[in-house]
């Protein structure tokens, strides 16, 4: 293993492939083989998936109405059935009683458990937060001591800290860490709020201000003396899963349990949360493929003037839309596994903690919150039409789009509310941009050159548009050329926001969230072409794949450009507001497809196939 | 040291949706399992192994380099090692019988294990043809089987229309599965893991009376007619009236 600090990482990213630095998608073109996409997943991924899909039919799904009343015992046994399958260690590596997998063989799992949305949290949450901070952070005597527990199923894990009073603002927290006279233990006193699977957990990993100021981690078991548990809190929905809060009252903690060292908390959690999102973005893709396909069942089966529901426009029009965004959050979803697990093979370490911690975990904390964002509301929309679809039956118990909703709700607020993504993201670009790990402000100069030029020669930077082209290939690569433009514009407008507001920058929320929205897309839409390229490229014919990215970008063109224009007229009037207004125009030049039919074609393809993966595989 | 050989047939998964093209299977986007009823058989053996403890379990898939994915299964449920046996065309269940005792004949097995039939062609032949190609003893349906005799024999239950029936076979013999005979085990991720360093080996077929084309030809497949929807009768005589003159069953 490779030890890096902050400032090699530095000369680092310059050797590194382009892909694998955070951020650098928005800077640079990617190439499509350079991605990983669902379609490259191995057959051993393939089985591993499948095992969680029958444990979630045969022993989950029959049990639903007992684990959402949370009845006694019901849950432990389902998790640690789980944990001798092998499902919740996938991270954890073989000498601790795990499988020591990569990100791209997780992704399978977690989007089987996601199918009930309270056991997903369970699971997702014990083997995100609650194991991680263990496995990137702990000492190999931590380890020694708990891994394997955590691997199996043995024990469940936890993460507190949230409070009552510091929610977004995390590092406001309260709780207090004191050592004891004699030196052997921490005193931790102060409450912890939201916290999943406090019912079950054997071990919470505690954020605490060591002398109320140094942000410190703690590996805290459930039976150490001053620890204790409120009650269950009364939720909208994931009722499945357990939530409640964590008093620590003078909670003696040893000193050999503290994580990653003093002061160094605020590493382990906005990291660990890193690592929450990628898994919540995952998660809410598989709610959204059972959604989707419980749709089309009904929309084929129901019949209403004498044909199926799956027979009308506008329910055609959902189905297709519901495909075309779900097949944009999974290209990104598995792009982004795809790098991550490039990194974390690297074995490059940050030593910011001690011991260091994993480069993986860290670099793409900007794409982590582009999924976190994108999936949730992916699945939050995925869930209302499913709903719509099944009329006043949705908005019943017996069907199961009125729990899905409830359930997905809850993803656009934890591990950072959406806007506190959303403001993140700007926020990481002139971070790294700063500490010289990406090259922004060159990529803007270059852009800022390219738009003078293009306001002299304009017919230059004009790509061809859509009409009258010859087949699926150009259409492909008109689209590639328009999320370039969207990136040059984004770049643009971060300069002269940047330059507008300068330091004050971040105070100007709606702003920047416009920044953010343009990005998640750019993301999206290029993540959903190169998947569709990369299929493209191995003989498979375009149909159905350029069918759902070309339907998604051709909505995005009209994002950008409104968005664009929103935050214009923020910063600019007059003649000044015209000038900027004839650039977008230049940059985004697109004759709209004519999204009705592909949605039509799509929605068809669906419901005679039934479910969304069956929709994707077809030739 | 006792060797039961199992045969994995791949077929479409039985959740996925069958489609029909102008007379042919539309495999398009159709994901494959390993047949339901050769996961039992496989089940079978695996805790037969389990029970004996010096049992050697090989399990056999005929068909394409796509069916490594099965037999991989097979190795990640907890079978020691695989064979598959590519370059037969299309066979048909003579073919398949023919090949498997060529493999038969190859391994020695104490007792050949498969379903009583897979489910894509339902055809329910393979196993007794294996058994009179190689003449020994075999018994179908099977939803019971126990080794008795210092396991020279093997006693079981046949699920047959009458009710069940009870019978001994001379081991070595084939013996194919029933649905009730077991449920097969989750194949856990350790197991997957484990799977990759199992002994898979690729045998091509040459002998020419083995590549032999089928006797058999599909000659056209249909779907079933889609169910008509149904009517509400408001009277006993409505009804009685309509099952005689509408739907002439009484």
């Amino acid at each position: 293993m490779r030890l890096v600090n902050n400032s090699l990482t530095m000369s680092l990213s310059k050797v590194c492939l382009s892909s694998l630095v955070g951020g650098n998608f928005l800077l640079v073109e990617t190439d499509s083989n350079a991605i990983f996409t669902p379609e490259d997943i191995s057959s051993d991924q393939r089985m591993m998936a499948d095992t969680a899909a029958r444990f979630m039919d045969k022993e989950v799904l029959p049990n639903i109405e007992a684990l959402e009343q949370q009845d006694e015992g019901v849950t432990p046994r389902l998790f640690q059935m789980a944990g001798e399958l092998g499902l919740l260690g996938m991270d954890v590596p073989p000498e601790f009683g795990g499988l020591g997998v990569g990100k791209t063989s997780l992704l399978g799992v977690e989007e089987q458990f996601t199918r009930l949305g309270g056991f997903g949290v369970t699971c997702g949450a014990h083997s995100g937060i609650g194991t991680l901070p263990l496995l990137y952070f702990g000492t190999e005597a931590q380890k020694e001591k708990y891994l394997s527990k955590l691997a199996s199923g043995e024990w469940m894990g936890a993460y507190a800290l949230t409070e009552t009073g510091s929610g977004s603002d995390a590092l406001a927290m309260r709780t207090k860490a004191t050592l004891s006279a004699d030196g052997t233990h921490y005193l931790l006193n102060g409450t912890k709020m939201w916290i999943s699977n406090t019912a079950w957990a054997e071990l919470f990993t505690v954020f605490a201000k060591v002398d109320g100021e140094h942000v410190t981690a703690f590996l805290v078991e459930r039976r150490f003396p001053g620890v204790s548990f409120g009650k269950e809190e009364h939720k909208l929905g994931i009722k499945s899963s357990s939530t409640r809060r964590v008093t620590l009252e003078d909670a003696r903690v040893p000193v050999e349990n503290l994580l990653g060292g003093i002061g160094k908390g605020a590493y382990i959690a906005f990291n660990i949360l890193n690592a929450g999102r990628f898994k919540l973005g995952a998660g809410a893709l598989g709610a959204a493929r059972e959604s989707i396909k419980g749709a089309a069942r009904y929309a084929m089966e129901r019949q209403q003037f004498g044909r199926p529901l799956a027979g009308f426009g506008l329910i055609q029009e959902k189905l297709g839309e519901m495909a075309v965004r779900l097949f944009a959050g999974e290209s990104a979803v598995y792009r982004t596994a795809g790098m991550m697990e490039a990194v974390f093979e690297t074995g490059e370490l940050v030593d910011s903690t001690t011991p260091p911690f994993p480069r993986g975990l860290e670099e793409f904390a900007l794409e982590c919150s582009i999924i976190k964002v994108s999936c949730s509301e992916i699945l939050d929309d995925v869930a209302d039409e499913a709903l719509q679809i099944h009329g006043g039956y949705g908005y019943t118990e017996e069907f199961p789009p009125a729990r899905v909703c409830r359930d997905s709700r809850i993803n656009r607020i934890f591990e950072g509310t959406n806007e506190i993504n959303r403001l993140f993201i700007p926020g990481l670009l002139l971070r790294r941009a700063q500490r010289g790990r990406l090259a922004l402000v060159e990529a803007i100069s270059r852009v800022e050159g390219e738009l003078r030029e293009i306001s002299a020669r304009p017919s230059d930077f004009e790509h061809r548009g859509s009409a009258g082209s010859g087949g699926v290939g150009s259409d492909l690569g008109q689209a590639r050329s328009l999320v370039e433009n969207a990136k040059r514009l984004v770049l643009h407008l971060f300069g002269l926001i940047h330059k507008k507001y300068g330091e004050k920058f971040s105070e100007e929320q709606e702003v920047v969230a416009i920044l953010s929205d343009m990005i998640i897309d750019i993301y999206l839409a290029e993540s959903a072409l190169l998947r569709t390229a990369k299929a493209l490229g191995r003989g498979k014919s375009a149909g159905v794949m350029a069918d759902l990215a070309m339907a998604f970008v051709n909505d995005a063109a009209g994002r950008w450009e409104g968005l664009a224009r929103k935050a214009f007229a923020v910063i600019s009037e007059g003649d000044q507001l015209s000038q900027h207004l004839a650039t977008l125009r230049s940059l985004m030049r697109w004759t709209p497809l004519n999204g009705v039919s592909i949605r039509r074609r799509i929605a068809n393809r669906l419901c005679e196939v039934g479910s969304y993966p069956a929709l994707v595989c077809l030739k | 040291m006792m060797k039961i050989l199992v045969a994995l047939k791949r077929v479409p998964d039985p959740d996925t949706r069958i489609r029909v093209k102008e007379g042919v299977l539309d495999l398009d986007g159709v994901k494959f399992a390993v047949n339901p009823f050769d996961a039992i058989a496989l089940e079978q053996a695996i805790r037969m192994r389990e029970q004996l403890g010096d049992v050697e379990v090989v399990v056999v898939s005929i068909g394409t380099g796509d069916c490594v994915e099965q037999l991989r299964l097979g190795l990640a449920m907890g079978a020691d090692r695989a064979l598959l046996i590519s370059g037969a065309e299309a066979p048909d269940s003579l073919s398949v019988a023919r090949i498997l005792a060529d493999v038969y004949r190859r391994e020695r097995p104490d007792l050949v294990l498969m379903g009583k039939q897979a489910i894509d062609d339902d055809s329910n032949q393979a196993g007794q043809m294996l058994a009179a190609l190689l003449g020994i003893g075999q018994a179908t349906f099977v939803s019971k089987i126990e080794l008795v005799d210092g396991r020279s024999s093997a006693c079981c239950a046949r699920e047959t229309d009458g009710g069940i029936e009870t019978i001994t076979v001379r081991l070595p013999a084939v013996v194919t599965t029933d649905l009730r005979l077991n449920e097969p085990r989750y194949v856990s991720l350790p197991g997957i893991m484990k799977a990759r360093k199992k002994p898979l080996e690729e045998i091509q077929l040459t002998d020419p009376t083995l590549k032999a084309p089928a006797r058999t030809r599909v000659l056209k497949l249909e779907s079933p007619p889609p169910r008509k929807a149904g009517i509400r009768v408001r009277t006993v005589d409505e009804l009685v009236e309509k099952l005689r003159n509408e739907a002439k069953v009484i």
